[in-house]
This record gives structure tokens, sequence and C-alpha cells, in this order.
């Protein structure tokens, strides 16, 4: 076998695509991925995700496009990039009638792990599920079935976590958990892309890219994406919020209006058409008018609405 | 990395052991189907087969013979495939199951006929399927009389009032009472392995996609031969364990004589639930959903049990379904394992049977490993 440099690209791809039945789900997708970072993938319902990440460690093979993972070639060597990688699956994908304990052994095994046993029992031990290590996966709860399927996708010491909406349906105490760890396992050096539908796990990556109906948006920090979107938000406080949220609506230059606990987030993407077209309602005095920058949500939103505007 | 790990096919071998161990139901069934089908066949199912392959010894020679020869064919059951055998020939071809009959003359056929003795004709047959031979035996006791009363003109006519029946000596060979079970049961054995054993591995790949685990596989090294040898281990094993259950059965509570040698079935019913357990991995690769897969597998179970020659005698089908018959394996394994249990058949002697099954079983499982997908495309 080649021996392969650690490349600080730990994914490194370009125009990676893939369609389904004459569909583009992903379009020519350029991502690279650093060593030890955690990278966001965040993107509506539908937008490609699950598509590309499979793509990443051969489950799917991309109808064109190149690179390596972990220095090894997308097309060519996806045997080796799947002995490496550590992929948890959107659905839970491990055996129900199996045991925790069986269900680690099993892929340890698939994996040929070094010292299987002590690999598997200090799995169970780091994970917590000492004493329950017999319990049938079926009947785990959401946040402990997360727990085990990263746990078994971490039995093989893996390079890169392609983790798909891992936390979805968990409790926020294991959420903050799972990323405490994550990070942990990011410090060691293992790189990890995650995808995810919420936005403050988002602002827990160091960095991340937006996809929407297959392409990607954005990418960057947190504050590069928020800037480089350049809206401006107001945010509006007072009575009567519901009816000044329909007034506001079909303004010029406003594009979203958001309630947001007691107050309604106004935003634009330019601030000098939002500011001149708002004027009426902020010199009225009725309603308190502020100044806040743009949240990530916000950004989001405006993106899905623009790709919406231009893909279909 | 090697083409095929033993630690992984290892790992597949382990994981069907013990999700076949926490499923109770299926096992239960597995091992409850034997003694349930016993006890449904244990009835026999009657046909009216033809055109039974026969060689005929005729020491005779003389035109009684010939003409009893042609009515012989006439009647339709009999179609005569070696007219001037010696008797070593036929003893062997009908050990080997080419012809279900020998028909032999005696040396003075003629000579008694003219004299107006009662003369004799020896019918051996293989009885190791009585619903087969009995109503061709009928048969010839019915047309000897009036085929012969045709033959006597002329100076022989005054012996037409004299004819006495011809003395038609039949010897069953295999199976001399004639009792079904002694046919059925045999048999029993390889219609059970076919059903069990398709079933359970139809679902084998399928349930692996349904459950969404397949996607946890695949993107593991695991290669494909690797999951479908280690898929079928676990079901040879059950195999095994059935097809014991039903010699227990048969030599206990049915009392069906074992001649031949049970270590030679036992080898030989390897590539038989071999090649069934390949059929199954090979449509649950097709199969969308544990749904089709059943249906697949009675697909391929209907007309194994319709055509083999387990429900019908085998001769007695017209020619496409005899044709559709030599396809599958169980056609095959039939006659091997009532050949080694009522014939006391040697390995040489159904090698004819064996290989038919191990070209079935190497083309199944690589139609299964062609289309076993290695990715979600
Ligand atoms: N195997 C497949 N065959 C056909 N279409 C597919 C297949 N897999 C995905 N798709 C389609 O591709 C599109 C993208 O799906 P994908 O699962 O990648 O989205 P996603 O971003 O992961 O969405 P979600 O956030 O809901 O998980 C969807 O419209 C989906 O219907
Ligand atoms: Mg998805």
């Amino acid at each position: 076998m080649i021996a392969h440099t650690q490349p600080s690209d730990v994914i490194d791809v370009v125009g990676i695509t893939k369609s389904f039945s004459g569909k583009r789900e992903v379009n020519a997708i350029d991502l690279r991925v650093r060593r030890g970072e955690i990278f966001g993938f965040l993107g509506p319902n539908g937008s490609g995700k699950t598509t590309f990440i499979r793509m990443l460690c051969g489950l799917l093979t991309p109808e064109s496009g190149s690179g390596t993972c972990l220095g090894y070639d997308v097309i060519r060597d996806q045997r080796e990039i799947r002995a490496r990688v550590g992929y948890m699956t959107q659905k839970f994908s491990f055996y129900e009638d199996l045991s925790i304990r069986e269900n680690l052994d099993f892929i340890a095994r698939l994996y040929a792990v070094e010292n299987r046993r002590q690999a598997v029992d200090a799995s169970i031990e780091r994970l917590g599920f000492q004493g329950r290590s017999g319990q049938l996966a079926g009947e785990l709860s959401g946040d402990w079935k997360q727990r085990l399927a990263l746990a078994t996708c971490l039995i093989h010491s893996p390079q890169l976590l392609l983790l798909d909406e891992p936390t979805a349906g968990v409790d926020p105490k294991a959420r903050r958990e799972f990323w405490e760890q994550i990070h942990g396992l990011a410090n060691e050096g293992l790189t990890v892309l995650i995808t995810t539908h919420y936005m403050d796990e988002a602002e827990r990556c160091h960095r991340l890219a937006y996809i929407a109906y297959g392409t990607l948006l954005a990418r960057g920090t947190v504050d590069e994406v928020v800037a480089s979107a350049g809206l401006s938000t107001w945010e509006v406080a007072g009575p009567g919020l519901n009816e000044l949220a329909r007034e506001l609506r079909p303004v010029e230059g406003v594009r979203q209006v958001v309630p947001f606990g007691n107050t309604l987030h106004v935003t634009g993407s330019n601030a000098h058409a939002l500011d001149s077209f708002t004027s009426p309602w902020r010199t009225r005095g009725t309603h308190q008018w502020t100044r806040v920058p743009s949240r990530l949500e916000d950004v989001f939103i405006h993106l899905m609405d623009s790709a919406r505007d231009n893909f279909s | 990395m090697k083409a095929f790990g033993v630690h992984r096919f290892w790992a597949i071998v382990l994981k069907e052991f013990i999700q076949m161990k926490r499923d109770r139901v299926t096992f239960a069934m597995m091992v409850g189907i034997p003694p349930i089908q016993l006890a449904l066949f244990g009835f026999a199912i009657n046909s009216d087969p033809k055109h039974l392959p026969t060689a005929i010894v005729n020491a005779d020679r003389g035109p009684f013979a010939r003409a009893l020869v042609w009515g012989l064919a006439q009647s339709g059951y009999f179609t005569v495939i070696r007219e001037s055998a010696t008797e070593a020939e036929a003893a062997r071809l009908l050990q080997l199951g080419t012809v279900q009959f020998v028909v032999n003359f005696p040396e003075d056929f003629s000579r008694r006929l003219i004299r107006g003795e009662q003369p004799s004709v020896l019918v051996e047959a293989d009885a190791t399927d009585p619903a087969a031979t009995g109503p061709a035996l009928s048969a010839i006791r019915a047309l000897a009389e009036p085929v012969l009363r045709r033959e006597l003109t002329g100076p022989l006519a005054h012996l037409r009032k004299t004819l006495s029946p011809i003395d038609v000596q039949v010897h069953a060979h295999y199976n001399p009472e004639n009792i079904t079970q002694y046919n059925v049961v045999p048999g029993l054995m390889g219609v059970v392995l076919t059903m069990t054993m398709i079933i359970i591995t139809a679902l084998a790949i399928t349930r692996e996609r349904e459950r969404g685990t397949m996607e946890t596989l695949l993107a593991t090294p695991v290669r494909p031969f690797e999951v479908m040898s280690g898929k079928i281990l676990p079901y040879i094993m059950v195999g095994y364990l059935q097809a014991s259950l039903i010699l227990l059965a048969a030599r206990f509570l049915f009392h069906v004589p074992m001649v031949g040698s049970l270590p030679l079935l036992y080898a030989v019913a390897l590539p038989f639930i071999a090649a069934n357990l390949a059929v199954g991995i090979t449509f649950s690769t097709i199969a969308r959903n544990q749904l089709q897969a059943i249906q697949m597998a009675f697909f391929f179970f209907l007309p194994s049990i319709l055509l083999s020659g387990f429900m019908f005698p085998f001769r007695g089908m017209p020619g496409w379904a005899q044709g559709i018959g030599a396809c599958l394996p169980l056609t095959h394994f039939l006659r091997i394992v009532r050949g080694i249990l009522l014939k006391g058949n040697s390995l040489t002697e159904i090698a004819p049977e064996l290989w038919p099954i191990i070209l079935f079983m190497t083309v199944a499982l690589t139609v299964g490993l062609r289309r076993y997908r290695q990715t979600l495309d």
C-alpha cells in the first residue's frame, strides 16, 4: 500500500455532483475541511446533505467531480476511506436485536480492531454503559441510542467522523454532553463533519457551509457567513406586533419579518433600502426600533429564499 | 486489504447466530416445519403417470413376445427405450433409475403359449414411487389377453378358445410393499429444506436494507462474499438439523428402510442446502422489502414442490413440466435421497444427479454476488 502523507485538508473535493432519476440533488460542491476541524453542514430538508456525506464515504458514487478524503481518491479508493471513517447515519442503523456490547463487538470485528475485547470494554466504560451493556439496542431511549451510535462509529479509531444529524430528537442535556465530547475528540486531532438543523449547534462549529437545492451557498466561520450575507436587521418592541408584522411584510426592501420573543426582527438585504422604506414606521414613535446584528438563522432563511428564487 | 477477511466473515456468522437466537419464533418455525409437513404429507397422492421408460429382456424372440411389446407401447403407459437388453444391463438401468420397468420374456414363452399352457412374464418394477408404478402394472395385465387373441390366427386360431391369461409376475424392487411413506418421507427432506432455507435467507439481506443496517454494513470494509457466506453458514447448520429431524422421523416413526450410506447422504445434502441458500440470498438482493422476498421464495417453492416429482410422479408429467423440473435442484435431490435410502445407491450412481445441483448452486451464488450492491446507488 502506498504510504499516504497526512495532508492538512482531510476532505478536499471539487465539483461533486449527483442526480437521482435525472434530478440534480448535489450540484458541483467544492469543499475543504481541515484536520482537527469541526465542520458544520447545514441546509433545509432535502437539500442533499445526506447524499453528499454518503459520497464522501463511498456509499454513493459521484457522477462527476473528484477529490480526496483522508488523502484517498473519493472515487477509486472507497475501501481505504471506509476503513478510516466513522459514519453515523441519520437514522439509527445498528442492530436493534443485538445488545450494546454485541453491536460494538460486531463492528469492532468487521474493522479488525486490535485488542478488540479491551477496545469494546473501554468504549462501554467511556460512555457510561457499564451494567447495561447487555441491554438490547432496540430498547434504548433516544439519547442512549445516539451515544451507542457514536461509540460504535469510534470503535475503530477513525480519522474522520461523518455525523448526519446526530442530535435529532435528543434532549438539551444529552446534546450538550455530545458537543463536549465532539470538541474533546477534535482537540485530539479527529476531524468532524456534522450536519444539523439547530442554530446553536451551528455556532459551536469551527466553520460551516450552507447548502440549498444541492448548491453550496455560503461557507466560513459563523461571523464570516453572517457578514457575507450583508443583511441588516432592526429589532422592534412595542404593542400590536402582529398587525405591525402584517403591515411590514409587503414593504419594499424588507426581506423577513420574524417574531422573536416579545420583539420583531425586521431584516433586509440592503441596509439603505431597508432604512428608507421603513422610516414611516420608525418615525411614528409607536414602537421602539433598535439596530441589532443579524443572526445566523436570518442569514440561512435569507439564503434559502434567494436560492428558491434562483433555482425554481 | 485482503480479498477475503476471515475475521469479517466470522463477525457476520456470529452476528447471524445471535440474531437467530433472539428470533425465537423463526427458530421455532424452522424446527417445527419438518414435523408439520410430515403429518400433512403422510398420506398418498395418486395420479396416473404414462410413458414410463421400460427395458425388455427378450429370451423368447418369438412373434407373440413382439406383439406384447407392441401392445405395451400402445397402452401409453410404457415407452420401450431398450428393446433387447441382457439381464445384467436391465438390472443396471433399473438401479440407475433410467427405466422404471424391466419386462422379461422367458425362453419358453411362445412354446408354452402354443402348447396351450399358461405362459408367464416377469415384470421388474422400480417401486420407490408406488404412485408411478401401480396403474402401469394393472395395464399390463389387462392388455395381454386381447393382444394375444389377435395374434392367434390361421392354424393357431383354435387356441383362442383355450387361451389362458398370462401369468404376470411382478417383482417390485426397492419398496416391495408399495408403501407410499417410503417414497414421501425421504422426499420431504428435500421439500422442507427447500422451503425453509430459501425463505430464511430471502429475508436475510432484505431485512438489513429495511431496517437501515445495510447502510452501516456498507460503510464498513466488509465485502459482499463475506456477507453472503457469513449469512449462509449458520443456516447450513439449521438445514442439517432439519434433515436429521426428518431422518429420525423416517426411521422411527415411519420405519422407512435405509439401505444406503447415511454419511454419503449428509455429504451430498451440503451442495443442495447451499444451492437453496444461494437462491434465497439472490432473491433478497433483488427484493425491495421483506414481503417481496417471501413472495419470490414462494414463486420458487411452488414449482419445486409440484414439478420435482415430489407431489406427482416425475414421469407422469408432460414434457415441458419435466423440463422445468429438471432445472430445479429439488428434483435431483429427491432422486438422490430416494436412491441412497431405498436403493442403496453409491456416489457413482448418484453423480448424474449431483452435478446439476452443484451447477445450480454456482449460478445462484454468482447471480447473488453480482446483484449485491456495494453502494446505495
Ligand atoms: N437513493 C435515492 N434515490 C432517489 N432519490 C434520493 C435518494 N436519496 C436521496 N434522494 C433525494 O435527494 C434529495 C436530497 O436528499 P438528502 O437526503 O441528501 O437531503 P438532506 O439534506 O439530507 O435532507 P434532510 O435534512 O431531510 O435529511 C431528496 O429530494 C431526496 O428525495
Ligand atoms: Mg439527511
